[in-house]
């Protein structure tokens, strides 16, 4: 397997630290004045890795989408640091910040609303290189457009065609060539395979990993699908309503996952092998996620933990090692190996 | 108020087949017609359920999978959609040879479907209280108090707290899978012996997901109504159906129980299906999927529908006389006693 600490450089590629995002809630319309404030991300740290898949997930609403538009510079965050190689994006001179940009692309999950109707799909793949002049020469860019579609499992011909004239796993495969087009060295997957068949998704994901080791990308994988997650991810972080509940190696979260919400996820998924079946303990969780406009006091999760106690709506329980090995955050963790088969 | 619930026992058996099924789907084709095309979205398809039986209809998306459960519904849009041929059967009687005003009578209280998309399929300006009462006024002539008291009664046995208080929400008060609760009392209302649930945890979160099919099994203990569950989640099948069938350009191409189809699949499209499955279980491995993509439905590949995706397919010399992929079409036919698949070599499976 990966190794989840690679040696090339001692930065981290990309570090997000206490990077909070929170949306005015608004009244009126001649007089808007803000009522409350939907707090989208609160406090979020994480690190990737060169050469590294980082897995992001969480339910509707937990923030993770929030996290990407932060990192893509498409929302600027109300308070903490996104660092790219050591340097904090909101403070880069436009120079560097058009570099990063370049250096970090992203895959959306809809592969219909992502792609432009009226461009074709060589325009939308050669699009960026009008932003980057100097990446790659003009009289190059048609062959290069080519060699993209054809890498990515598309015909070199398609160049000239419309997006509407493609499936839904062909234009996830044109919207994979559009961020590989600047040879980008981080590229963050929203969702980017929660939309298609099964039988498709799974040629998508096996692209996506061939990429990586062609190209040594690094991922930040945003998903709720918890299998294809593992099946990519060399690190997982669990997001719920804001924050960072639990993160560690892969095998780590999936085998000895310390925080409860992580476990009622894991326990959730359902089993396709027939011989498995019955085989992972049910944790049921019972309600809906709180808004995020009102989180609940002290840990967000209490409200439909099974655990919860007098501490749990007093204290906010701090993402710390506690003995397990790796870092989650509530005051009663303790390991607890779900996946059955999977030592 | 979170509970660790025991499992339930790892083996299914199908209730005994002494019993009648209560609905028979018998050679269903629909087509839909437009002035350009025809499209065959459904191409004979037979299938039963039984009282408290669960069948699974599993496909991706244009299988015809939803098409075929909109007819037994009936709620084809006609035109452009036709049904050219086929019967289907509630309690004996074909509901296609009856009047319109006959079949209303039958679907009203006999069948319910529950909907993917709950926000779309709740009527936004009436309360959730008035869409599940207008069920007992319209089919059991209810008064408006009565049904509203249905409507409270109803909504606290599908798992909504505070019933009596939110009986007068409207729908976009509630989050997805609390409408999809009252989606399933709307469904459940009239005591239907069919359930048909297309895709009905596809738009919800796993943790809410888990909490809807335990509420659908619960419900099915209790009323004895068979389902059928429309999904594309080979996981959701496994979890809960008895049997499955699975569907791939309009046509079943494998039948049988849960265990059978998902741990020896006997057609190659099923055996990608589950090889294109990242499981929780496994580690990186590379997945091996079925490659290309699903047909148009206005060209399906000729002979075998699924012979340019297929591994097995055999062509020309190399197939034997009468099963040529590309010219020949499987019929679906019985492999092993109880267990029906659509492939010239199924045999060959059977044994791997």
């Amino acid at each position: 397997m990966s190794d989840p600490q690679p040696t090339t450089t001692d930065a981290p590629l990309l570090e997000l630290r206490d990077l909070t995002k929170h949306f005015p809630l608004t009244q009126g319309i001649v007089f808007r004045k803000t009522v409350g404030q939907v707090r989208a991300v609160d406090g979020v740290s994480m690190t990737l890795n060169p050469g590294e898949t980082l897995g992001l997930v969480g339910e509707s609403g937990s923030g993770k989408s929030t996290v990407a538009k932060l990192v893509m510079g498409l929302e600027r965050p109300t308070a903490g640091q996104i660092l790219y190689k050591g340097r904090d994006i909101t403070a880069m001179s436009a120079r560097e910040l058009r570099d990063y940009r370049r250096n970090v692309q992203i895959i959306f999950q809809d592969p219909y609303s992502s792609l432009n109707p009226r461009m074709t799909v060589g325009d939308i793949v050669a699009e960026a290189w009008d932003v980057h002049p100097n990446s790659v020469a003009r009289k190059d860019r048609g062959a290069q457009v080519r060699e993209l579609l054809e890498r990515v499992g598309l015909r070199a011909d398609y160049a000239n065609r419309y997006p509407h004239q493609f499936s839904g796993g062909q234009r996830q495969r044109i919207g994979i060539a559009r961020a590989l087009a600047l040879r980008p060295e981080v590229i963050i997957c929203d969702e980017p395979v929660s939309a298609l068949d099964v039988s498709v998704q799974a040629q998508v994901i096996n692209l996506l990993q061939d990429l990586q080791d062609e190209f040594g990308l690094s991922f930040l994988f945003i998903a709720h699908d918890l299998s294809v997650v593992r099946h990519l991810s060399d690190r997982v972080a669990v997001m719920y309503l804001g924050g960072v509940v639990e993160t560690g190696d892969r095998d780590a979260i999936y085998e000895q996952a310390a925080h409860p919400y992580t476990q009622a996820l894991l326990s959730a998924v359902p089993i396709h092998e027939p011989a498995l079946r019955g085989s992972r303990e049910r944790i049921m969780l019972s309600g809906d996620l709180p808004s995020p406009a009102d989180p609940p006091s002290g840990c967000r999760f209490r409200t439909r933990c099974w655990k919860a106690q007098d501490v749990c709506a007093e204290e906010v329980p701090e993402l710390v090692d506690r003995g397990q090995g790796h870092p989650s955050a509530c005051h009663f963790a303790e390991s607890r190996d779900l996946v059955p088969g999977s030592a | 108020m979170t509970s660790s619930l025991p499992t339930p026992a790892p083996s299914r058996t199908a209730p005994a087949p002494a019993e009648p099924p209560v609905l028979e789907v018998d050679d269903l084709a629909v087509e839909f017609r437009s002035r350009r095309r025809t499209v065959s979205a459904v191409n004979g398809i037979s299938y039963s359920v039984r009282a408290g039986e669960t069948l699974a209809v599993v496909g991706e998306s244009g299988s015809g999978k939803s098409v075929g459960a909109q007819a037994v519904m009936g709620i084809l849009d006609v035109p452009p959609a036709r049904i050219t041929s086929g019967q289907i059967r509630f309690r004996g009687d074909d509901l296609l040879t009856m009047s319109r005003k006959e079949q209303r009578a039958v679907r009203g209280p006999g069948i319910a479907m529950v909907f993917q998309d709950a926000l779309s399929a709740l009527n936004p300006v009436f309360t959730v209280g008035h869409q599940i009462g207008e069920l007992f006024r319209v089919h059991r002539g209810a008064s408006r108090g009565e049904a509203r008291e249905k409507a409270i009664e109803l909504m606290e046995r599908v798992g909504i707290p505070a019933a009596r208080q939110r009986v007068d929400a409207y729908p976009h008060q509630f989050s997805g899978g609390m409408r999809q609760r009252v989606m399933i009392a709307m469904a459940i209302a009239l005591d239907p012996d069919i359930l048909i649930a297309d895709e009905p945890t596809t738009a919800l979160d796993v943790t809410v997901q888990a909490q809807i099919m335990d509420l659908l099994s619960e419900l099915q203990r209790e009323t004895g109504m068979g389902m059928i569950l429309i999904t594309h989640d080979l996981g959701v099948v496994n979890e809960v159906a008895d049997r499955v069938a699975v569907m791939y350009a309009g046509s079943i191409v494998e039948n049988g129980t849960v265990d059978e189809v998902l741990a020896e699949p006997l057609h190659p499209y099923t055996q990608g299906l589950m090889a294109s499955m990242p499981s929780l279980e496994s580690h990186g491995d590379r997945l091996n999927p079925v490659t290309g993509t699903p047909p148009d439905l206005s060209a399906v590949p000729s002979g075998c529908a699924f012979h340019p995706r297929c591994p097995m397919a055999r062509f020309g010399r190399a197939a034997a006389p009468g099963k040529d992929c590309a010219r020949n079409v499987p019929v679906l036919r019985e492999v092993v006693p109880g267990r029906t698949a659509a492939c010239h070599y199924s045999e060959e499976l059977e044994h791997e």
